[in-house]
């Protein structure tokens, strides 16, 4: 943590749940990111913003090892969560990503019953016992999620049959299951229309409470809504992070600037 | 933005110049374009109507020369078991030929009693049955001891002449040079018909029996190389699904994708266009040859179609896998479901429907297959009696439904081709029935939501 680099104001920061140093990440040939450095606060939202293509889903996924799934992907740096590296050779991904849960753009519930959606993460990490502690999990889950009210009376019924705003508060529900420290957003809210995406937003600040939340976002309003922290993306470089108000009212570099006036991206 | 919506304004006079044409009459162009598309509306229903006269011609075809096959003539006959005449017959040498003497005996009596008037002699007259109407009797006799003494009702089949002369498949001029049948039997025939003392009935025998040789067309039967067929897909369903789903999801889901996947991959896709008669000769060398197994058995035939089957099986399975939308794989991985059980608890339900389907058209196409077996001795007549069990049933020499079909076809009788059509019937019931459970299983397996 002494070795932060100076782009980091302190301030803002409470405990740091992640820290970044000099991340690189290649696809084969193409050098998708380049030396990032960063501190994320712990039970605090982070927007990473930035032009298409910057690079911002790469890093979000490099986060749960996501890009180890790709089979071109490289990542060099280290990643500490929690002071553990994640990329440390005796670390399972998979143990990693119960703590380090996703959501992702387009809505993906399992073709199954809601319940079962829910009821998935825990049953698979041996989380219960016995069937009254799983509907306890699926109910409390569904109620962070604010979704309970919508759906109680049909867990039985597919969660693909839910419109899309329900479906990604589903997702999240799902992620929430298994209770992770982390929960990574790719644009949650993308795919949905203004009333699902308040609901989903309202949802995701108060998840603030009980995790940390890394959402990857391209509308500027959103990130200044939910977000406490803001980092600029660019060309694969992390140009700026800092309070999401001090970068939407005097960015430092000015790329910042640009962006956040519209004059590209 | 601004540029954009600038420089549409500034081309805004030659659109509204363009729009002053009315849109009640088609202009040149758009009557050349739908008339275009006429003509290709009409060149797709001839395709259809010319694919649809081919099938009912075909269908025509197999069902006019293959359902007779399913009936056969036959004709009652009551026999005295003569305990003394039993005995004495199995004292002698040629046993048959005294059953036979008995069975003629019974027949004589039998047109008598009809009033039907012959100067034939006994031996003569037995042409009109089949030459197996002996050892039909006997076959009864020696599993009835009981029955000695009685007066026992046998429903015997006539000879492969008579019955085509019923089916009109064989004609008074042709049996001018025929000794098997002359025209006074048929003057016989014809007042029996009358008499209603010969019949033609369904002819269980052709589904449930087994071939007989070249001489009793009238006694052949597909079912024991039905029961072949069946030994033979046991052994492919076994063998080709799981080895074919496992090595589908390892490469699918699990192998790093390189050079030697790559080449993997277009050996399988090879595999799937190499001549069935390569792999027949593969069998015989490494099945047969090498191991040693049982010529002509079904393990053999289906260890060959096996090795036919897999790569259909591969690449349908992989297909089905691949069209399972990736967002379902993330989405487990995502909540920390490991590889193995994203695919066993996500991927591989939702691609079931397609990987069943593929693997029963594989078993389809596995079924209809000759050109191994020919190589590996399941053709000819090989079975005549039911397999004892089922390790016989997997052991013993056996024949396939195709084979048996090519064989009937192969043979000079004119009464074998139309069992031959015959079987092509049951060939097509069996695929069909196939088609319909793949059918079914797939609505059954289907995402339900
Ligand atoms: N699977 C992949 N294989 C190869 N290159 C990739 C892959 N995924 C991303 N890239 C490349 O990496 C760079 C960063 O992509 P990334 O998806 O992280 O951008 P992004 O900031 O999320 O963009 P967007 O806002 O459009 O989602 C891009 O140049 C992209 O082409
Ligand atoms: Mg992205």
């Amino acid at each position: 943590m002494t070795q932060m680099p100076g782009t980091i104001k302190a301030a803002a920061m409470t405990d740091t749940k992640i820290s970044a140093r000099n991340v690189q990440v290649y696809y084969g040939d193409t050098h998708a990111i380049k030396d990032v450095n960063i501190e994320i606060g712990a039970r605090a939202v982070t927007a990473f913003i930035g032009p298409s293509g910057c690079g911002k889903s790469t890093f979000l996924r490099c986060l749960n090892r996501m890009n180890d799934t790709i089979d071109i992907c490289r990542v060099e740096g280290s990643i500490d969560l929690d002071g553990e590296d994640i990329y440390d050779s005796r670390v399972d991904p998979v143990q990693l990503r119960a703590k380090v849960g996703m959501v992702f753009q387009k809505p993906n519930p399992f073709p199954k019953s809601i319940y079962d959606n829910i009821a998935y993460g825990p049953r698979i990490h041996g989380l219960v016992r016995k069937k009254a502690d799983l509907d306890e999990i699926v109910a409390s889950s569904l109620q962070k999620a604010g979704l309970w009210n919508e759906v109680k009376d049909r867990l039985d019924g597919p969660g693909t049959g839910l419109s899309g705003g329900q479906q990604q508060r589903l997702c999240i529900a799902r992620a929430i299951a298994v209770s992770p420290e982390v929960i990574l957003m790719d644009e949650p809210c993308s795919a949905l229309d203004p009333i699902a995406t308040a609901k989903v937003e309202e949802l995701i600040d108060e998840l603030r409470e009980n995790f940390t939340i890394v959402i990857v976002t391209h509308s500027m309003q959103q990130a200044a809504r939910v977000s406490q922290r803001t980092a600029f993306f660019h060309m694969g470089n992390l140009v700026e992070i800092g309070d999401t108000q001090d970068i939407f009212t005097n960015p430092v570099d000015k790329r910042t600037q640009d962006y956040i006036t519209g004059r590209f991206g | 933005m601004t540029d954009a919506t600038l420089s549409s304004a500034a081309s805004a006079a030659p659109v509204t110049e363009r729009k002053s044409k009315s849109l009640l009459e088609a202009d040149s162009h758009t009557r050349r374009r739908n008339a275009a598309e006429t003509r290709f509306r009409f060149y797709g229903i001839g395709a259809v109507l010319i694919g649809l006269f081919f099938l009912v011609a075909l269908l025509w075809a197999i069902l006019s020369n293959g359902l007779s096959a399913f009936t056969q003539t036959s004709i009652p006959i009551d026999l005295p078991l003569d305990k003394a005449a039993i005995e004495s017959a199995e004292k002698s040498i040629v046993k048959t030929s005294k059953y036979n003497a008995m069975i003629g005996a019974a027949l004589e009596k039998k047109l008598a009693d009809a009033h039907i008037e012959t100067s034939m002699s006994e031996k003569d007259l037995m042409k009109i049955l089949s030459s197996g109407a002996a050892s039909t009797v006997r076959d009864f006799v020696l599993a009835n001891p009981d029955k000695y003494g009685t007066t026992v009702p046998f429903q015997l089949l006539a000879s492969s002449r008579v019955d085509g002369y019923l089916k009109g498949r064989v004609t008074r001029a042709a049996l001018a040079n025929d000794k098997n049948l002359d025209a006074a039997h048929l003057d016989i025939v014809d007042a029996m018909m009358k008499a209603g003392i010969i019949a033609k009935t369904f002819n269980w025998n052709f589904v449930f029996g087994a071939d007989a040789s070249d001489s009793r067309p009238e006694q052949a039967g597909i079912g024991v190389s039905m029961l072949g067929s069946l030994y033979m897909m046991l052994v492919v369903l076994v063998l080709s699904l799981p080895i074919g789903v496992a090595a589908s999801i390892y490469l699918e889901e699990f192998a790093p994708k390189n050079r030697w996947t790559d080449i993997i991959e277009v050996n399988i896709a090879n595999l799937a266009a190499v001549p069935s008669i390569v792999f027949g000769i593969l069998g015989l060398a490494a099945f047969i040859q090498f191991a040693h197994l049982p010529q002509s058995a079904p393990i053999v035939g289906g260890l060959v179609l096996t090795l036919m089957t897999l790569p259909t099986i591969i690449i349908s399975t992989r297909a089905a896998l691949k069209a399972v939308p990736p967002s379902i794989r993330s989405a487990a991985l995502g909540i920390g479901a490991s590889k193995m059980q994203s695919v066993f608890h996500h991927v591989l339900p939702l691609a079931m429907p397609g990987i069943l389907t593929g693997t029963i058209i594989g078993l389809a196409q596995a079924l209809g297959e000759t050109a191994p077996l020919l190589l590996i001795g399941m053709v000819g007549f090989i079975a005549s009696n039911y397999p004892d069990g089922v390790a016989d049933g997997f052991f013993s020499p056996n024949s396939a439904m195709p084979a048996q079909i090519y064989e009937w076809a192969k043979r000079a009788d004119p009464a074998f081709y139309e069992r031959a059509w015959g079987g092509i019937i049951i060939l097509l019931v069996v695929l069909m029935s196939m088609n319909i459970l793949a059918i079914l299983l797939r609505r059954k397996f289907e995402r339900r939501w």
